[in-house]
């Protein structure tokens, strides 16, 4: 069982520079947690404290967003791709609640 | 220093002005450290205070910069109703290093006036930089595919 996991600018000091890496899971939760056992505190990076994904980052399995397949409750298969990216947003509200 | 031939500072402005009231948002890609396209993006939020590439766009976009060896080189917005300074909201949100955060701002009182500023946003600190516009011609690309 093998997904290759792509890594954004930011988070790749966890992973040594590498833009893309192998992991396995059979859901997005478990890949982050097998990810999380080579790349010490990567996952504490995607997932908040109150456990669901960060609104700060898009991950997506086969260019579909995991906000609409269930987070990371999606189920993975070999050979899935998983594309991480920082959410690029903001703006001048102090308060925010588009920020999903 | 943010380094920026003047059409992509006008184009910038001008895409601020052409949202107002809502926040315009977009990116100019660069090669080696030089600015490449300038790609305006759609705010998603169709928002007065907040912006967000669509999350479909995003993917799209980051796909293309890969394929051409680009990286984002500025990461603009507007800010309608307050001055070009990054909010908390901005901060929180910035994750890319290396990119120039440009605030173009369309607050009433300005007028005809162009109010632009750069910053660095590196682990929620927040760097002002100068902007020096220069006459060079940068690339023509409009909008990812």
């Amino acid at each position: 069982m093998s997904i290759e996991v792509r890594i954004p600018t930011i988070l790749r000091t966890y992973t040594g520079g590498a833009k893309s890496v192998e992991g396995s899971g059979a859901s997005l939760d478990e890949l982050l947690t097998d990810l999380d056992g080579h790349y010490d505190g990567i996952r504490g990076r995607l997932v908040a404290d109150d456990g669901a994904l960060h609104r700060f980052v898009n991950v997506y399995v086969n260019d579909e967003d995991v906000r609409f397949t269930g987070g990371l409750t999606t189920a993975l298969k070999d050979g899935d791709n998983v594309t991480v990216l920082p959410a690029v947003a903001g703006g001048s509200a102090v308060h925010t609640v588009a920020g999903g | 220093m943010l380094e920026i031939p003047q059409a992509l500072y006008d184009a910038m402005v001008a895409h601020a002005r052409r949202d107002h009231p809502d926040e315009a948002c977009g990116v100019i890609t660069g090669v080696g450290g030089r600015p490449a396209r300038l790609l305006e993006m759609e705010n998603a939020a169709r928002s007065p205070t907040f912006y967000e590439f669509d999350s479909a766009a995003l993917l799209a976009l980051y796909r293309d910069m890969d394929d051409r060896d680009e990286e984002p080189y500025v990461i603009y917005h507007s800010h309608t109703a307050t001055e070009a300074y990054p909010s908390r909201t901005d901060i929180a949100y910035a994750s890319e290093p290396g990119a120039h955060y440009v605030l173009v701002s369309t607050r009433e009182e300005l007028g005809d006036a162009a109010e632009l500023r750069s910053y660095r946003i590196v682990d929620g600190e927040v760097t002002e930089e100068p902007v020096r516009v220069t006459d060079e011609n940068p690339g023509t690309g409009r909008s990812p595919a």
